[in-house]
């Protein structure tokens, strides 16, 4: 009687974790591809004026939308959501928090009056045209929005005003922090894992430890450490001074900008490279490389030709681990990147915690998730087709 | 614990794994303030001769101004937070949405000379939704031994890179910044909002900014601001008063304050809606703003009791070092917060964007 087949109690056991996926993992993907593109909250806060101006054809506004948008504002006075509607239609156009405002307090008193009479600030056809926009729930403008677009009144794509566009450079900013990072990992990751690797097992043990060694330290610890390194009054720039190698006004600014941001990120990237790196370089047989030398091969050619493409997952792993993760740094960029090292994940961290534009923070993270989907399935391919794989 | 907690959703159980649950013991009470000097003035005066004198303690809490942890909380139904300290423009703003309960100053006791706390407390400082605690302020100030021979004196030394050279230390926020762009670029101080509100004005303001960009460092918090100083690592900075005199006085760092030109601001306790410990949250808060609290709190970090009744508790040593001494006072200018509550939001998006530009 064998109620459970072997494949169901199988089931059974990763059940626990593919909850613990589900819930802590792709929910939370989920929310924030949906909010980036599904935005009700002004919908919510203005039900008649979505419905009035759901089948608007954009030309001549209706009495009967004056009156859903005045029922509207006399709701969200009184059940105390004015706040919350005139903060999210000001994000749409600067200028519509005080507009709201007015007329809200004007509805109270008198709840009859005509908006236009109210302020003259509702006869405006542009106006109109962004309720229509904004209370649809359904909507790419946080996407636009992210890549520095947006759409005019009219419905033509546009860039944004100069002084409010900066996603598409932050964007190539992290990317091309990202890049660098990894080859300063590369650069001097390699020898060190090689170091690692051709040691012996006391000095090999001892070179693992110190790699390992900032993984047991608090992230804000290490970037505290570096901070009184190299400051202008630190540690690095008193010790230039005082070997007379700069002067009082040469000190150098290491930190609070991009090079204090790729400096630390090196530093807490490191061991990602190196790891996977020495475990591949520990697999190889030395005989290939005894074999190249004895064929008569130069130690340069040996290593170009022989030990390099041998080590050559080792790289990609290493290299995609330490790119993909510099994509996404948060805490580093904000604590030593002062003005000119941010990332874009400060920038999705600005809008979560301190404007609360969650849209628009869905949306960058969106595209930045995007990004990196498209490279972990892309590169390693790519690799493989270039014979990086042996 | 968690079942124990009045306010806790199942809608919250997302936000629970990413935040604290929150203190919901029988008889604590938990408060947000700035952190640093400024809350520890609050503990010493305020928090710890109230656990003392009714037994509830008190959890204090770090947060760096603005509504959105708050209206995170509030939206969420997981409020974590039972008082807060908030700026003017941010109480003004949370009142209208609905994130604070309304105090009524009638329940405010009388103060020690036996006038009425209306009467009391200074204009402006009673709010419906939140109580005054302290006036402090929007100021200059630079470490000593950066300026060698002149010193700076006024606003427009800030933007002076010539003869004041020297890194600029700037907050994350826009707040006084703004103002004082416009003033040391010749807008009188009576001008300022008004000229700021036009869109010409604001890329005027951003303009001067402009001009010490490439060499500003940038903080977020106001022991930052500090540290930066301390450590030589900015000249010359935006900076909150008490915290300088501070360090001036109880770590003896080497830092002036500028007085030209400062923009006073006031602080307020208000109790975040839907809290499940409001009863203590207005007990606490009528304990803390009482005449004797306030004045205590002078002693602990420069900013000036709200309750007047407070001020001849003060001693003459330390009243000289408050916003609202007269040699300080001279050409102060009032934060405007009705104005940065209409215009904040584009603006702060717009000093945000500036920043990483």
């Amino acid at each position: 009687m064998n109620a459970v087949s072997p494949s169901r109690a199988g089931w059974a056991l990763v059940l626990p974790l593919v909850a613990f996926i589900v819930i802590a993992f792709l929910a939370p993907i989920a929310t924030m591809l949906l909010r980036s593109v599904h935005d009700p909250e002004i919908a919510d806060l203005m039900p008649r004026t979505r419905q009035a101006l759901a089948q608007w054809d954009g030309t001549g506004v209706r009495q009967v939308a004056f009156e859903a948008v005045s029922a509207d504002l006399r709701e969200a006075s009184a059940t105390n959501q004015i706040g919350r509607l005139a903060q999210r239609l000001n994000r749409e156009r600067n200028g519509l928090r005080v507009l709201i405002d007015v007329t809200a307090r004007h509805l109270e008193r008198e709840p009859d009056t005509k908006l236009s009479r109210i302020d003259p600030g509702w006869s405006d056809p542009a106006l109109w045209q962004i309720l229509a926009r904004v209370t649809s729930p359904w909507t790419g403008r946080h996407l636009l929005n992210a890549l520095d677009l947006t759409v005019t009144p009219d419905g033509i794509l546009v860039r944004q005003e100069e002084a409010r566009r900066l996603y598409v450079d932050l964007f190539l900013r992290t990317a091309w922090v990202a890049a660098l990072v990894t080859l300063i990992c590369a650069l001097l990751g390699y020898p060190y894992a090689y170091a690692m690797a051709a040691a012996g097992p006391s000095l090999g043990a001892l070179l693992l430890f110190l790699v390992l060694l900032p993984f047991w330290t608090s992230l804000l610890v290490r970037a505290t450490a570096w901070i009184v390194l190299l400051q202008r009054r630190g540690v690095i720039n008193e010790g230039l001074l005082a070997m007379g190698l700069i002067g009082e006004t040469g000190r150098l600014d290491l930190i609070y900008n991009m090079t204090g941001t790729i400096i630390v990120m090196v530093h807490v990237l490191l061991p990602f490279f190196v790891l996977p790196l020495y475990s591949v370089m520990a697999g190889l047989p030395t005989s290939y490389v005894r074999a190249s030398a004895s064929l008569g091969a130069h130690p340069l050619r040996t290593f170009a030709r022989v030990y390099l493409p041998l080590t050559y997952p080792g790289v990609a792993a290493g290299g995609l681990l330490v790119f993909i993760l510099s994509l996404g740094y948060y805490v580093t960029p904000a604590l030593v990147g002062g003005r000119t090292g941010q990332l874009i994940s400060n920038q999705i961290a600005f809008h979560m915690q301190r404007s609360l534009n969650w849209g628009l923070a869905a949306a960058l993270g969106t595209l930045l998730l995007l990004a990196v989907l498209l490279l972990a399935l892309t590169l390693p391919r790519l690799a493989e087709r270039g014979g990086l794989r042996t | 614990m968690l079942v124990a907690c009045p306010k806790v959703s199942s809608a919250a159980l997302l936000g629970l794994l990413i935040t604290y649950g929150p203190a919901c013991a029988a008889d604590a009470l938990t408060i947000a303030s700035f952190g640093g000097q400024y809350t520890a003035s609050q503990k010493k005066s305020q928090y710890e001769p109230f656990t003392a004198s009714t037994g509830v303690t008190i959890k204090s809490v770090d947060y760096n101004g603005g509504l959105a942890e708050l209206t995170a909380q509030v939206r969420s139904g997981m409020v974590g937070w039972d008082v807060v300290d908030v700026e003017l423009q941010d109480l003004d703003r949370g009142c209208a949405d609905g994130l604070f309960e309304k105090i009524d100053p009638a329940q405010l006791p009388t103060g020690s000379d036996g006038v009425a706390a209306i009467a009391d407390f200074v204009a402006g400082s009673l709010h419906d939704c939140g109580v005054g605690t302290v006036i402090w302020s929007n100021v200059l100030a630079f470490s000593d031994p950066a300026f060698p021979g002149a010193k700076p004196s006024r606003i427009e030394d800030f933007f002076d890179l010539e003869r004041f050279p020297g890194r600029r230390g700037l907050p994350k926020r826009p707040h006084a910044i703004l103002e004082w762009a416009l003033m040391a670029d010749g807008v009188a101080p009576s001008e300022v909002y008004r000229v700021l509100a036009a869109p010409e004005g604001l890329d005027r303001a951003f303009a001067k900014l402009d001009t010490v960009k490439d060499h500003a460092v940038f903080w977020e918090t106001g022991a930052q601001m500090i540290q930066l100083l301390a450590d030589g690592e900015v000249a010359l900075s935006a900076a909150y008063n008490g915290r300088v005199q501070s360090a001036i006085s109880d770590d003896a760092k080497p830092l002036k304050i500028i007085w030209d030109r400062q923009i006073w601001n006031a602080d307020y306790y208000a109790v975040v809606a839907g809290t499940g410990a409001k009863g203590r949250a207005l007990d606490f808060i009528r304990f803390a703003t009482d005449t004797v609290p306030l004045a205590e709190q002078t002693k602990y970090i420069a900013y000036g009791p709200v309750r007047r009744s407070s001020q001849p508790l003060i001693a003459p040593a330390i009243a000289a070092t408050l916003p609202t001494a007269p040699a300080n006072f001279n050409n102060a200018l009032a934060f405007d917060a009705a104005w940065w509550t209409a215009h904040g939001d584009a603006i702060n998006e717009r000093y945000a964007a500036w920043l990483v530009q």
